[in-house]
């Protein structure tokens, strides 16, 4: 199998694992994390290069396998130009910032989760970037969101930290859930989620009606990530985060990704009116705001982040521009702004590090002490203020062109170069001051640490990225030029046009402008303090504060609305539940235009029936009068429930009569055993409206219950019982109906209703578990507890009922009966033992554990399913045979008993351990000295 | 015989939910039964009723009452006992963790109401978390 068939995903989920094997590795060494993930970056790349050969020679590598067909996500992966760069930009930095990190965190700092989170955001990244299929993009977009949120809230004991990665998560992934809304609707308006369709249909989703939705939600997500005004303010909080994670998300990665998908989508949605004003408007406002605020933080990161902002104000506005051209400066300076940036980081960190502060009023003439990275600094600051011979320089002039061939097109117009010029002045100011202010400029001001060289291998990093700045800036066609190239012809889906990347392109408007630029720069730079000064005078909007009041606002009205609605308290909460419901329903009667009731026959009324129901009725109504003498009250209940078996056995419902019968027995059991810890009676409380509101919602729901069970018996109806009555004996072997339908036709129902019995059981068997409970009252006992006339008849009795249980089971098939039925009884019968003999008597003769009986019986249930899919069948699908037994005759055996055995096991499992359980904890009280609350 | 029937399911449906709305545990339990019951009758009575016709195959018969309702109910009257259960059983921990037997979210627990500052459930912990 050729490797270069599935590399991508591996390459995009590769550091998934690695997280894990870092946080694992940890454990080990220190550093064990640090080289684990450097190696699987390591391995990353290696996947990917023999890749890059075949996109160099023009083709698309997509890599695609179905999902969710129905629901159009496909697990899909491609590798073009834009992809290429972007994965080789996030492992080529990646590495560096993982070596980096390697010296840059203390001792106290756990590596293994701080590379755990750094490999997840690396694969997410690579995940957006080599996305196919669109829906999957959102999903690597999303995890980007979480783990950048990780990340950033690494020191989770600082406050800042905390809110920093709290406004970055909130902002990022409203931005999310906006792209899932765009991607969403571009799947609808081009009817695939697969990019090669998308960036081929711009046309269509140009002129589509929902193109502006489109476009807003999918720029909406883009400018939260790419910090794009207005949703700029969450970066400088994120600043909190690690050096090491700041140099990579903030260069390389997380907000690029909002720059990747303009590059991505600027072929399907570019072109229009709304694009360039959206997008151009954007990017111009960040451009301004992040340049001049930069000049003024004192704050080395706090520079870099606004600068940071400008320069994705930049990009975005260079997209705005909407020409070809324009795409290729803004890829080129996605380059040179990564590697810059990412070493400006870098060298922040290593300043913190080394000094103990990044205050720019305390930091000042480092370069008599740390030489070596002075240089860096200074290279790659020159670099940010756009210097010729520097990478920035060239994707800056490229700006400044396009900016000048923007403004031709109306009078208006000059105003864009004017502002393009005034931020260029920012940018050469706030440059100037990161070299000036902090490796020259007089003596240092009482820094808690002497500084001195970092760690040799802590240079290396920002050394390579240095040099890489240089050599693209003096030598742009031998470095940068190929991938330019390539990368700028897959965002535009079409050949690059016609640009220079020469040093020189005469004395033209654009070297005008980066020589007024430079110029008033510095003399900005060299005033700055008065500026300073003044821009400290005046308030200026923090938006984390009305982030924070809007989250505070939020946060106070769920609470009012859900405070409003849930009092925490059952009966308010029911009495809405049944409110509503009435409601619904006597909207559903006034909506009902035929008349009420239909026109078939009604049976006569014989005595019996009538007594009974009277019975039922009077027992009823007395569960409720009695309800505060809750013994009594049971005991009606109880000839409620007989009363029902009765009904069914009218009715022609033999299973059910015998159903109900036994779970009534059980359920009677279990609800006296309770009493013994509840209060016996419960005491007035409640207020005559309480009541009369009760009364009035009970009366109405058994007049809505009574309308409507005489609207359905009153009607001829038609069913779909026929089939199961022509199919049980020929397709299930059984004349049983209902059981057949219970263990063949309608299985897999029943699978899930015995799972439901099982964890019933399990669950009062877990909250029984260590429960303290007094008993609230004393029975006075006669001497025995245990009546030997009792005790005898009981033991008689246990074969007799367990041989009435198993010829119940094995007749159910045939004539009423089966799993469900037996295992009543047999749960009956054991349950008669304990309660005659006392549950350490009987224990110490059936040691049955019931949660082994309760599993065997799910996995006997289940293994019958599966026996059937083994052969071939769909599961659950049952088989029969005649056995001619000698004497017995004729029997019949069938898989499906197989299965009502299971729900045989399941339901004595079940209810003999939810009884014995509770009569347990009635017996560990009774032993204990303490005197009972009294509930009288 | 359907009136009388379905005036029973309606007492039962009535002293069910009335029982519900009781603010201790006990009564709700019983009242919850009580729906039980009238719901799988009602549930069974969507098959008409019928008398002296279980749905056993027999040639001889006459016809035969729908299997369908009774299949759904066998399974419905299990799994209201296991509710029930289960439902007993927490109102058991409910008042071994509490203190009381209510549901009326008047009475919360001995443990919370030593809170010398009563807020609105979450939300003083939510401003922690908040300013935090």
């Amino acid at each position: 199998m050729n490797l270069l068939a599935f590399n991508l995903p591996i390459v995009a989920l590769l550091p998934f694992l690695a997280a894990a094997l870092a946080a694992y590795a940890a454990k080990f060494h220190r550093y064990a994390a640090a080289w684990v993930s450097a190696f699987a970056t390591l391995v990353a790349l290696g996947l990917l290069v023999p890749s890059i050969g075949q996109v160099f020679e023009g083709q698309t590598l997509i890599q695609s396998w179905t999902w969710l067909d129905q629901a159009g996500l496909q697990f899909s992966f491609r590798l073009d130009g834009l992809a290429t760069l972007f994965a080789l930009l996030i492992l080529g930095i990646g590495l560096l910032v993982i070596l980096y990190a390697r010296w840059y965190l203390s001792a106290n700092d756990s590596m293994g989760r701080f590379f755990a989170y750094l490999m997840m955001f690396m694969g997410s990244m690579l995940g957006i970037v080599l996305s196919e299929n669109l829906i999957q993009l959102v999903v690597f977009w999303e995890l980007t969101s979480i783990t950048s949120f990780l990340l950033i809230s690494y020191w989770q004991h600082r406050k800042d930290a905390r809110e920093g990665a709290r406004m970055a998560l909130a902002i990022t992934g409203a931005g999310g859930l906006a792209l899932l809304a765009g991607v969403l609707l571009l799947g609808h308006i081009v009817g695939s989620y697969q990019l090669s369709d998308v960036l081929a249909s711009g046309e269509l989703i140009r002129n589509h009606p929902l193109y502006l939705p489109t476009l807003v939600l999918i720029l909406l997500a883009v400018f939260t990530k790419s910090a794009q005004f207005p949703f700029h303010f969450w970066l400088p909080h994120a600043m909190a985060a690690p050096t090491p994670v700041s140099a990579y998300l903030h260069s390389a990665t997380m907000v690029k990704a909002g720059i990747f998908l303009l590059a991505r989508f600027f072929p399907a949605l570019s072109g229009t009116d709304a694009w360039m004003w959206l997008v151009g408007g954007a990017g111009m406002a960040t451009l301004l705001i992040g340049a001049y605020t930069a000049l003024f933080k004192h704050d080395l990161k706090g520079l870099l982040a606004y600068s940071t902002i400008s320069h994705l104000g930049l990009i975005t506005l260079l997209f705005g521009f909407g020409s070809q051209f324009a795409v290729v400066a803004a890829i080129f300076h996605i380059i040179n702004h990564a590697t810059f940036k990412a070493s400006l980081f870098m060298v922040a960190g290593i300043i913190d590090h080394e000094t103990g502060t990044r205050d720019m009023r305390k930091l000042n003439g480092l370069i008599k002490y740390m030489p070596h990275t002075a240089a860096l600094a200074i290279i790659a600051s020159l670099a940010m203020a756009g210097v010729p011979l520097l990478n920035g320089f060239l994707s800056k002039e490229m700006f400044f062109t396009e900016a000048v061939s923007i403004s031709q097109g109306s009078a208006l117009a000059w105003i864009i170069p004017a502002l393009v010029t005034l931020a260029g002045i920012f940018s050469v100011a706030y440059s100037l001051r990161f070299v000036h202010d902090v490796f020259f400029n007089g003596e240092p001001v009482d820094l808690p640490r002497t500084p001195h060289e970092p760690p040799r291998m802590m240079k290396i990093p920002v050394d390579l990225l240095v040099i890489l700045c240089l050599a693209v800036g003096i030598l742009p066609m031998f470095t940068v030029a190929p991938i330019l190239d390539l990368a700028a012809s897959a965002s535009l889906q079409a050949p690059t046009p016609e640009y220079s990347l020469a040093l020189w392109h005469g004395f033209n408007l654009p070297l005008m402008m980066s020589i007024v630029a430079l110029g008033l720069g510095a003399l900005l730079y060299f005033n700055r303090k008065g500026l300073i000064a003044a821009y400290e005078r005046h308030q200026h909007i923090d938006a984390k504060h009305y982030f924070q009041s809007g989250l505070h606002g939020l946060i106070w009205a769920a609470e009012w609305v859900s405070t409003r609605f849930d009092k925490s308290s059952l009966q308010n909460a029911a009495a809405w539940t049944l409110f509503a419901s009435l409601l619904l329903s006597a909207y559903g009667f006034m909506q009902f235009s035929s008349p009420l009731f239909g026109q078939r026959p009604l049976m006569a009324v014989d005595a019996v029936s009538m007594a009974a129901a009277a019975v039922l009725i009077f027992a009823s109504l007395f569960t409720l009068i009695w309800h505060r003498h809750r013994l009594q009250s049971l005991m009606m209940i109880g000839v409620v429930g007989l009363i029902t078996s009765l009904a069914f056995v009218k009715f022609s419902a033999p299973d059910l009569a015998l159903t109900q019968l036994s779970v009534e027995v059980v359920t009677i059991v279990l609800l006296l055993l309770a009493l013994y810890f509840l209060p016996q009676t419960t005491p007035k409380e409640t207020g005559v409206s309480r009541l009369a509101r009760d009364a009035l919602l009970a009366i109405a729901s058994g007049v809505g219950v009574f309308l409507f069970t005489m609207m359905v018996l009153s009607r001829e109806f038609s069913t779909i019982s026929d089939f199961f009555l022509a199919n049980s004996v020929p397709g299930g072997g059984g004349t049983n109906v209902v059981n057949v339908i219970l263990v063949d036709f309608r299985g897999f129902d029943t699978l899930g209703e015995i799972i439901v019995l099982a964890l019933a059981g399990l669950g009062i068997f877990a909250m029984l578990q260590g429960l303290q409970l007094q008993p609230t009252q004393r029975f006075q006992l006669t001497k025995e507890a245990h009546p030997p006339i009792l005790q005898t008849f009981s033991r008689l009795l246990l074969p007799l009922m367990l041989l009435v249980a198993v010829f119940i089971f094995l007749r159910g098939h045939n004539l009423p009966g089966g799993g469900f039925i037996a295992g009543l009884i047999a749960s009956v019968a054991l349950i008669v033992v304990y309660l005659a003999n006392g549950i350490e008597w009987t224990q110490a003769r059936l040691k049955i554990d019931m949660h082994l009986v309760i599993g065997l019986g799910l996995l006997i249930a289940t293994a019958t399913g599966l026996a059937a899919i083994l052969v071939g069948y769909p599961f659950l699908t049952s088989a029969f045979t005649h056995i001619h037994w000698p004497i017995v005759g004729d029997f019949e055996l069938a898989s499906a008993i197989a299965f009502d055995l299971g729900v045989f096991l399941v339901v004595v499992g079940s209810s003999v351990l939810s009884l014995v359980q509770l009569g347990k904890l009635s017996q560990s009280s009774d032993t204990s000295p303490r005197h009972s609350e009294g509930a009288k | 015989m359907e009136i009388l029937f379905a005036l029973s399911i309606a007492v039962m449906t009535a002293a069910g939910v009335f029982l519900t709305l009781r603010a201790r545990t006990f009564p709700v339990v019983l009242g919850l039964s009580l729906l039980a019951y009238a719901v799988n009758l009602f549930l069974f009575a969507m098959g008409r009723l019928q008398v002296g016709l279980p749905s056993v195959i027999n040639p001889v018969q006459g016809g035969y009452s729908d299997p369908l309702p009774q299949a759904l109910v066998l399974t419905a009257i299990v799994i209201a006992f296991g509710m029930t259960a289960f439902l007993i059983v927490l109102a058991l921990k409910a008042k071994a963790e509490l203190g009381n037997d209510h549901v009326d979210g008047l009475h919360q627990a001995q443990d919370e109401m030593a809170d010398p500052n009563p807020s609105p459930r979450a939300s003083s912990k939510a401003k922690r978390e908040i300013q935090s």
